[in-house]
């Protein structure tokens, strides 16, 4: 048998489609079949499980892998980096019937793969409050910051998805009911590891700007139209000092 | 200085780096998973550059599925070759099997018929994964769950041919024999007189346990309990014939203490250290 008739058909009984083949039907009748076939399962699931840490401890890990099961089998695995595996989970989550009842399900799953892409990110070099005293209050209005590569920003409208993710992640109990309005996360990578900060509607927008070029004035008019009572030098500094922003000279090492 | 020669190493866990960042066992090496560096940055990276300034490490990918028919990844591969620049490790390794069909991973290293169109295309993969990454790798014999028809070689054959063909060397995995030949009935002993330990650069020895519905009938190289007495009697035996190889005590489940990881790494390595009396010389 040619060996690419052969992974075809062991690879589509695995994934459980029915191949209605002699020798595929050998194969399955064997006990050692199901080691294969649950190890090829557990594998994405497992790293599904590890990538969606907050998602787990919110629905329960029997809830999890059964959600998981359903979704590696949409959109399994296209390489041997599951680190990185899991990149449509919260959209998946978005449009999964039984996670109706938890609408924020699929915001906290944005934070989770936040996390995930914030930690694998490439190393560079941030700008400091240093870089900003040494700037000539003239040309600092055109000057242009990027985003780190590692940051990541996200802002949920309808449900406090940042509040609900960081008290799970710092294993905090939640002493007073949550105000139910939409929030904004940022997560960086300042020293070795990954941080997270809540992060406005302003500074959302200015990071998004960032990304897009513009100058820090054009970045700070959009911002503060975006929120107009932001306190934009506290956001700056919370920017700063998380290691946010990159000079546009730099390259990723 | 000579540098000293490695003895027997462990897997390298995220619960244990600070442990094993401060281990001075002599002969101590790392293995790690490829699979689990290749990022463009970030902490992973920084333990692993830390772990090498002070150990050797070596490199056992799980995922380049050199038996599919068709060739590695190019993007995968350069990428691990840009890793073994980065850490330069002591050795690189793969399986003797398949996980990547069609734009889609399967996690597992899976069976194939060894046919001679095999041995023909794995060869090949073999042949372009060394010249990607300038070095010869070491490729490990699979564990076995299923009886395939249609199989031209023998798999120590096999193998032999591989490092005749692609000047390859071998991993050879003594639990894998052991758990192989329980569930397919071959004899351990005849299959490891047959393999071609002239080649062997590397060894494992790992746990298995039994399926929890066909019992013995079935063993699982599940790699989390500790080795069996008859895997530890069969290394012996290889080790008394090829002198002593680099040996890793894998462990990725139900992870003990690292202190009774390292009672397990003195064994191998106060066996492997036998040969060489001159080996305390290097701590």
């Amino acid at each position: 048998m040619q060996l690419s008739a052969f992974q075809a058909g062991l690879s589509a009984a695995l994934l459980g489609h029915a191949v209605h083949v002699p020798w595929v039907s050998a194969l399955e009748s064997q006990p050692g079949f199901a080691v294969y076939r649950n190890t090829v399962l557990k594998g994405s699931i497992d790293a599904l499980q590890a990538n969606y840490l907050t998602v787990c401890q919110l629905v329960g890990e029997d809830w999890f892998r059964a959600a998981a099961a359903v979704y590696v089998r949409a959109q399994p695995p296209a390489d041997g980096l599951l680190m990185d595996y899991g990149v449509g989970f919260a959209d998946f989550l978005a449009g999964f019937a039984p996670a109706a009842e938890l609408p924020y399900l699929h915001a906290v799953a944005r934070l989770d793969r936040c996390w995930t892409e914030c930690h694998l990110a490439a190393d560079a070099p941030a700008v400091g409050r240093d870089w900003l005293a040494q700037q000539a209050p003239d040309t600092l209005p055109l000057a242009q910051l990027l985003p780190h590569p590692a940051a990541r920003w996200a802002w949920c409208e309808e449900h406090p998805a940042y509040a609900l993710w960081q008290s799970h992640r710092e294993g905090l109990a939640l002493t007073e009911p949550l105000e139910w309005t939409g929030d904004g996360a940022l997560l960086t990578r300042p020293h070795a590891e990954v941080t997270w900060h809540p992060l406005s509607r302003a500074g959302m927008t200015f990071l998004d700007a960032c990304a897009h070029g513009q100058t820090l004035e054009a970045a700070a008019t959009a911002a503060l139209d975006a929120e107009p009572t932001a306190d934009f030098a506290a956001l700056i500094s919370t920017l700063l000092d998380a290691g946010a922003l990159i000079p546009t000279d730099s390259r990723p090492g | 200085m000579t540098p000293c020669p490695l003895t027997a190493g462990l897997g390298l866990k995220p619960q244990h780096y600070d442990e094993a960042l401060h281990c001075s066992a002599p002969g101590l090496w790392w293995e790690v998973h490829p699979e689990n560096y290749l990022a463009d940055g970030g902490p992973r990276l920084a333990w692993l550059d830390a772990i090498r300034a002070h150990h050797p490490v070596a490199l056992h990918g799980v995922s380049l599925s050199l038996a599919a028919d068709a060739p590695p990844n190019a993007a995968h591969l350069a990428r691990l070759a840009a890793l073994a620049r980065r850490v330069e490790p002591a050795i690189i390794s793969e399986h003797l099997a398949w996980s990547t069909w069609r734009g889609q991973y399967l996690p597992d290293l899976l069976p194939f018929p060894r046919t001679h169109a095999a041995l023909h295309r794995i060869a090949d993969n073999i042949a372009r994964t060394q010249d990607a990454l300038q070095r010869p790798i070491a490729i490990e014999n699979p564990t076995h769950y299923l009886h395939i028809d249609g199989h031209d070689w023998a798999e120590t054959d096999f193998l032999a041919e591989l490092v005749q063909r692609t000047g390859c060397a071998l991993l050879l995995d003594v639990n894998n024999v052991f758990v192989s030949a329980n569930n397919l009935g071959f004899g351990a002993q005849a299959y490891l007189d047959a393999f071609p330990l002239h080649a062997v650069t590397e060894i494992h020895l790992a746990g298995h346990h039994a399926d929890p519905v066909h019992g013995n009938a079935l063993l699982i190289d599940s790699h989390d309990a500790p080795i069996a007495a008859a895997v530890w009697a069969l290394y012996e035996q290889v080790i008394a014939r090829t002198g002593p190889v680099p040996t890793l005590i894998e462990r990725d489940d139900q992870l003990p203490a690292f202190s009774e990881l390292l009672a397990k790494r003195e064994q191998a390595h106060s066996a492997l250290a036998k040969p060489l009396p001159q080996e305390a010389a290097c701590s």
